[in-house]
Order: C-alpha cells, then sequence, then structure tokens
C-alpha cells in the first residue's frame, strides 16, 4: 500500500497522520513533508503511526532526521503506536530510547516539551 | 534449486517488488503467518542494502534474488558489488549506530538541515543489516559463490515444531 500523509494542527502541536507503508521507496515523501512543516515553523510534531503497515530502516532514518531537525528549533517530535510489530523495530534499534512513544494522539499532545 | 529466482534493477521501488515476492512465496510454501512480516522487513533491508551499493558503484548490474520453500524457507540476496571495499562500505559491519548519541550530537551540534542528513544515511546504512541480525535467527553473509559480490542468506521453518502429545511423557533433555 502506497504511503499516505495527512497533518492537522492541535494547538500549538502539528500531527502527521501516517498510513501505507514507510520504506526505502516512499520515505523520501515522508522526509520532505517533515521539511516542509519545520521550514514552516512547525517545531512541534506528532507523527500518529497507527496505520503504518511496514516500517524498514530507511523510515527509521526519516524520523531520526526529523527529530534532529526539530530539536535544532528547540522542537520536539513525539510518536504515537501500539503496533507490536512496528515497536519491535524500535526495540531492536535501541530507537525507543530516543523517541517519546505514546499510546494515543490525545497523550502525545498534552505531553510537556 | 531456487523455487523462484528474481533480477531486480538497483531502484527501491524494486526493493518492494522483492519484498512482495517474497511474502507471495513464503505465504505459499505454507510458513506460519506471524513470520510473514519478519520475512517481509528482512528481505526489504537485504535488497535496500544491495540496491543502495548497486546505484552506487555499479547501477547497471541487477541486485539477484532467490527464493526456495524446502526443507526451509530461503532467501538468498546476492549483490555484485567488489568485494575489495571496505566492510563499512559494504554495509558488512553489523553495527548499529548508537541512536541516542547519533540525536544527541546535534543537540551540541549546529543542527544543520546536513547534521539531519547525515544522521537519517547513518541510521538506513548502519541500521540494515544490524536490523537483520536482530529479526533473523539464521542469517549468514558470505562471499557470493559465483564471482564477485555478496550473499545475504536468510532462512525460516516450514513447520511450526509439533505440540506435546497429550499425556505422553517427554524425556527430560
Amino acid at each position: 500500500m502506497e504511503l499516505s500523509l495527512s497533518t492537522r494542527a492541535e494547538g500549538d502541536r502539528t500531527i502527521v497522520e501516517v498510513g501505507g507503508e514507510i520504506d526505502v521507496y516512499t520515505a523520501p515523501t515522508l522526509r520532505e513533508q517533515l521539511i516542509d512543516l519545520v521550514s514552516q515553523g512547525h517545531q512541534h510534531i506528532v507523527v500518529d503511526m497507527e496505520r503504518v503497515e511496514f516500517l524498514d530502516s530507511t523510515g527509521l532514518g526519516v524520523l531520526v532526521g526529523g527529530l534532529k531537525r526539530v530539536r535544532a528549533q528547540d522542537g520536539s517530535l513525539r510518536l504515537v503506536c501500539t503496533q507490536e510489530r512496528i515497536l519491535k523495530i524500535f526495540r531492536i534499534t535501541g530507537l525507543e530510547k530516543v523517541f517519546p512513544i505514546h499510546a494515543t494522539v490525545a497523550e502525545a499532545v498534552s505531553a510537556e516539551g | 534449486m531456487a523455487t523462484v529466482r528474481l533480477e531486480i534493477s538497483p531502484t527501491p521501488a524494486h526493493v518492494r517488488t522483492a519484498r512482495l515476492v517474497a511474502a507471495a512465496v513464503a505465504r505459499r510454501s505454507g510458513i506460519d503467518e506471524v513470520l510473514l512480516d519478519e520475512i517481509r522487513l528482512a528481505v526489504g533491508e537485504a535488497c535496500s542494502r544491495a540496491v543502495g551499493l548497486h546505484r552506487m558503484h555499479s547501477p547497471q548490474t541487477l541486485v539477484h534474488v532467490e527464493l526456495t520453500d524446502g526443507p526451509r524457507f530461503t532467501v538468498v540476496v546476492t549483490d555484485a558489488v567488489p568485494r575489495d571495499l571496505a566492510p563499512t562500505e559494504l554495509g558488512l559491519t553489523g553495527a548499529m549506530p548508537d541512536p541516542v548519541a547519533l540525536v544527541a550530537a546535534s543537540a551540541a551540534g549546529t543542527g544543520s538541515a546536513e547534521d539531519a542528513e547525515i544522521a537519517e544515511d547513518s541510521i538506513a546504512a548502519g541500521v540494515g543489516l544490524a536490523l537483520l541480525a536482530g529479526l533473523v535467527d539464521d542469517l549468514d553473509v558470505v562471499s557470493a559463490p559465483h564471482g564477485v559480490g555478496t550473499a545475504v542468506r536468510m532462512s525460516w521453518p516450514l513447520t511450526p515444531p509439533a505440540a506435546p502429545v497429550r499425556g505422553a511423557v517427554r524425556p527430560f533433555l
């Protein structure tokens, strides 16, 4: 399934809802989206991954790049994910230590910082 | 002999092609459904690595993918990039970059877009094989059997372990 992306604002947070497959083929589209958001001044981003069906190392790289971009603006990047198959990838790579991962968008939006 | 053999041009779109074919062949071979996600991810990572290398060093040649459905479901992804490059260039160190250090570096550094791109590439290059190693119990990375290149071989069991028979006395091993 192709990548789908939609964004909306909740307070000072920008929610990016991602669906489908984030892989070596589609990751550049997500990268562009994150770069656009940061360059437009959206520095607190929540990436909702509940509808992501596939994530590979290229996708992980784009998320890490996004995190670095928002941190350079004193911003934050939080993930929303409860899918075990996706969480497993964050555990194996140690990236669970880098990203705040929340169970719901509401929880991510109300988190400090 | 391979059940299905694919040759893909080194483009990201065909990493997905290989993934889809591998999942289809695996499903047909009767593999446990719970392994399908792992197979798709592992084949994707092995092909991403090979495609990335071919794009840099050997863009005109094809990446080989062989799928065999017995006695185990086996996938071999073979690139054609000469092995005289450094292991890091071949993506063979299998070492996971420390994600905490990688992200922290930008907090102290300039935080430039270039910095972010370096982090993206480091994760994609360094994590691929390490992620494979973390996922796949049976993984071998060897010289390609014919000619130049590297073969990444992975396999998964086709039949789940038999359930213990009710009431049977199992020898203490």
